[in-house]
């Protein structure tokens, strides 16, 4: 086996033990590994009806055939369960150095059943796996466990897993953080991870990936290096990083503000790419094999320390990690606070606490609404939740994680929580999941593709803005959008399968760039239709999977606000979703019946005829 | 003067190419647990700083191996582990003031940089340029210079943190 180590690990946390199986060959030949080889796994694995935060759900961490090698950007894991937030299929990705540790460990997927009897984490030291005590962890920091994890192994090199306390108080989107700063972050992972007791999977592997065809190989991945090394996209993620897009979608009139009730935000030049680096930037800093490192290492500014939190570790006085874009967004825009301190002292919060800073800042933004309407009142939360109060969001994000005070309606997210304040309508979001920053009806594809996304409100499996803002596809027109969006989430899947980051497509290194390199890699001759066609079938068995628990087609569905109320001023002003119309096209493109199941031809077509 | 290894951690990102793209010249494999240029990484500090031997003009490694199994690659100025003789005794290991010679655990020999022969393969990997080979030249040294300087600033004016 060359590219894929053809090995699994699995653990039984219940009863700690464990044992090494054999991937099917043919299994990663059609889904070429990672997010597609795991939602085939996770179907015969567990019954989808399942409560997510009981024993019985099943989490995998897979990484793909090009995760762990010189390929640029090849570090990528996917976590796939069934999220806490969503109750569909989890695809949460993150990046840093976790995941090629686990392909040196020798696995390429690590599949976990059952649920600890106490506070536990994983040890997998190449082929040593243990399942150790973390009681002494239990209730610290993701900067603490993974600091603490290294002492106690005495491995400097060890790479972390970990949740915060917000997984630990299952927080129905805590991620999973690895190496201290970049997050496996949506759908509630971390919660799941919480519920089984496990507070980290600490990984040190010495071992290598083989490559098939050495020669053939490095001639692809330097292909591709020198097309991404002067590409103006690769330039634009190093030099200003993800936060650059703020200009972009605030100048289309697509930066929801204020829970999507605004298109622009008028204090956005606070938070953009460009002030980040002139006034809190220190490094840029790589995931693995990363040639465009967009992560940005930034301070707190001096007046930060205003902002009162109750959890203080040492190493905040240094430096951390964010915002990217989406932070930003969330934390910034969405809530109205355009204080750049405050919303990094809170990207940071959420990173050692645990917390996907997206559905944190979209639900406060949700509760804010509410609050501003008078449905929440001053007897029920702990200071006023005014849109812009930057005290509310340092607050709210901390209470939050411990599901203190309002904080525990916070926890679940803004679709439990406004219907339990009977205002379902503050939701802005899809099967459960709140939307990251593209506001739909400037970026009409959005539409659909929030809606369609087996994980629920998602940018990164049809970014729809690419061809809507570049003169390709007009951005206010529902026409070609449901055909254009079917075919790039089944590009973006196959990329996603391969273990490279999403962002080599911007950057100069678009899926055709890597074919080549998987296919010297793994010695399987794969070619771009194959590769579509892989993201194809991964797309179509997580949607059974979905199917299967309990989702339908009433789930395929965004929020009225988007459909019914157009912006009233600004480049997206009187326009509206036209979901209607899409949708039917994407279920066709698709080849799926009206009510949106996969038809027994187009299972067959791709091989899935036993599902 | 020959070629050397001039490596600026301001510029190094912490993304392992070198590591990788070592290995594989050494070893021929993709295996960052066998490079023998090694990526420090400071979190806190935002600093990565890549390591790797220093081919010291007066080699302590190659003084106190007694069984001869360093030798002076003429070339290029490296110190060269001769496999054959190595018996495997760490004394280099010891000795080496930088800490950047290494034993391997499947055969138990000495490891460290041989300059690839010329053409060092971190060099080329590089994405950041963090990493270069050339003929030494005095400013190479100002930016050690000024990294001292700033510890002894630091050390006599504590920053409070």
């Amino acid at each position: 086996m060359a590219g894929w180590t053809g090995k699994l690990l699995r653990v039984d946390l219940t009863t700690g033990r464990h044992q090494v199986e054999t991937i099917p060959e043919d299994w990663q030949r059609d889904y070429i590994g990672g997010r597609g080889l795991a939602a085939r796994y996770l179907l015969d694995e567990m019954d989808p009806t399942v409560d997510p935060l009981s024993p019985d759900n099943v989490m995998i961490f897979a990484t793909g055939p090009l995760t762990g090698t010189p390929v640029p950007c090849g570090a990528r894991y996917m976590v796939v369960t069934k999220g806490a937030l969503t109750n569909a299929i989890t695809t949460s990705n993150s990046g840093g150095h976790w995941g090629p540790e686990l392909k040196f460990a020798g696995y390429d997927m690590l599949i976990l059943t059952g649920a600890a009897p106490y506070p536990s984490y994983l040890f997998v030291y190449d082929d040593h796996v243990e399942l150790r005590d973390a009681s002494a962890y239990w209730g610290q920091g993701v900067f603490e466990t993974e600091d603490g994890l290294k002492r106690e192994t005495g491995i400097p090199n060890l790479r972390v897993a970990c949740i915060g306390p917000a997984g630990e108080n299952k927080v129905r989107f805590a991620c999973i953080m690895n190496d201290k700063h970049r997050a496996a972050g949506r759908s509630g992972v971390g919660a799941v991870m919480g519920s089984k007791n496990l507070k980290a999977i600490a990984v040190r592997g010495t071992g290598n990936v083989e490559i098939a065809k050495p020669k053939e190989f490095m001639k692809s991945v330097w292909a591709m290096r020198e097309s991404m090394k002067d590409n103006p996209g690769r330039k634009s993620f190093s030099e200003l990083g993800t936060a650059a897009t703020i200009d972009m979608t605030q100048a289309f009139g697509g930066l929801p503000t204020r829970n999507f009730q605004e298109g622009q935000f008028e204090d956005y030049e606070n938070l953009n790419g460009n002030t980040i680096k002139e006034t809190r930037l220190v490094a840029n800093k790589a995931c693995f094999a990363c040639t465009i490192a967009c992560g940005r290492v930034t301070r707190l500014g001096e007046h930060a320390d205003k902002y009162m939190v109750n959890m203080h570790p040492r190493n905040w006085r240094q430096a951390g990690e964010g915002p990217e874009y989406e932070n930003a967004w969330a934390l910034g825009a969405d809530t109205g606070v355009g204080d750049l301190d405050a919303v990094l002292k809170a990207n940071w919060l959420c990173n050692d606490l645990g917390m996907d800073p997206i559905s944190m800042g979209a639900t406060l933004a949700a509760a804010m609404e509410l609050y501003e309407q008078g449905v929440i009142t001053d007897d029920q939360v702990e200071r006023p939740l005014n849109f812009g109060s930057a005290e509310a969001l340092i607050r709210m994000t901390e209470a939050t994680a411990f599901r203190e005070d309002f904080g525990d309606e916070l926890a679940e997210g803004s679709k439990r929580m406004g219907e339990k304040f009977q205002k379902p309508e503050v939701f802005m979001g899809s099967k459960g999941q709140e939307f990251p920053a593209y506001d739909p009806r400037a970026f009409q594809g959005m539409g659909v593709a929030y809606a369609t996304c087996n994980r629920g409100g998602c940018h990164l499996r049809a970014w729809t803005p690419g061809p809507e803002t570049t003169g390709q596809m007009d951005p206010h027109t529902p026409d070609g959008k449901g055909q254009w969006v079917a075919g790039e989430q089944d590009r973006t899947t196959a990329h996603d399968n391969t273990g490279v980051c999403l962002f080599v497509g911007g950057s100069g290194g678009p899926l055709e760039t890597f074919v080549p390199c998987t296919a010297a890699a793994t010695g399987v001759a794969f070619d771009f239709d194959a590769f579509v066609r892989a993201g194809e079938r991964t797309w179509n068995v997580e949607r059974v999977w979905n199917l299967r628990a309990g989702l339908t087609k009433a789930d395929d569905s965004i929020p009225k606000r988007l459909i019914k109320q157009a912006h009233k001023q600004g480049p997206s002003a009187g326009v509206t979703v036209n979901l209607d119309a899409m949708l039917p096209d994407y279920y066709q493109e698709r080849g799926w019946d009206e009510e949106g199941v996969p038809t027994a031809e187009k299972l067959a077509e791709l091989g899935l005829e036993s599902l | 003067m020959t070629d050397a290894l001039r490596i600026v951690p301001d510029k190094c990102t912490g993304c392992m190419q070198c590591e990788l793209a070592c290995s594989w010249v050494q070893t021929g494999s993709f295996q960052p647990s066998q490079s023998l240029i090694r990526v420090n990484v400071f979190d806190e500090e935002a600093s990565y700083a890549p390591y790797t031997c220093v081919q010291c003009d007066e080699a302590w490694c190659m003084n106190t191996c007694p069984v001869n199994a360093i030798a002076l690659d003429d070339k290029t100025g490296a110190k060269i582990i001769l496999d054959a003789l190595c018996i495997g005794c760490h004394l280099c290991t010891i000795a080496c003031p930088f800490g950047t010679v290494w034993t391997l655990p499947q055969n138990d020999k000495a490891a460290k940089c041989n300059l690839c022969g010329g053409d060092p393969a971190c060099v080329a990997s590089c994405p950041t340029d963090a990493i270069e080979f050339g003929a030494p030249t005095e400013d190479w040294f100002e930016a050690w210079g000024d990294q001292v300087n700033h510890r002894f600033v630091e050390a006599i004016e504590p920053s409070g943190n």
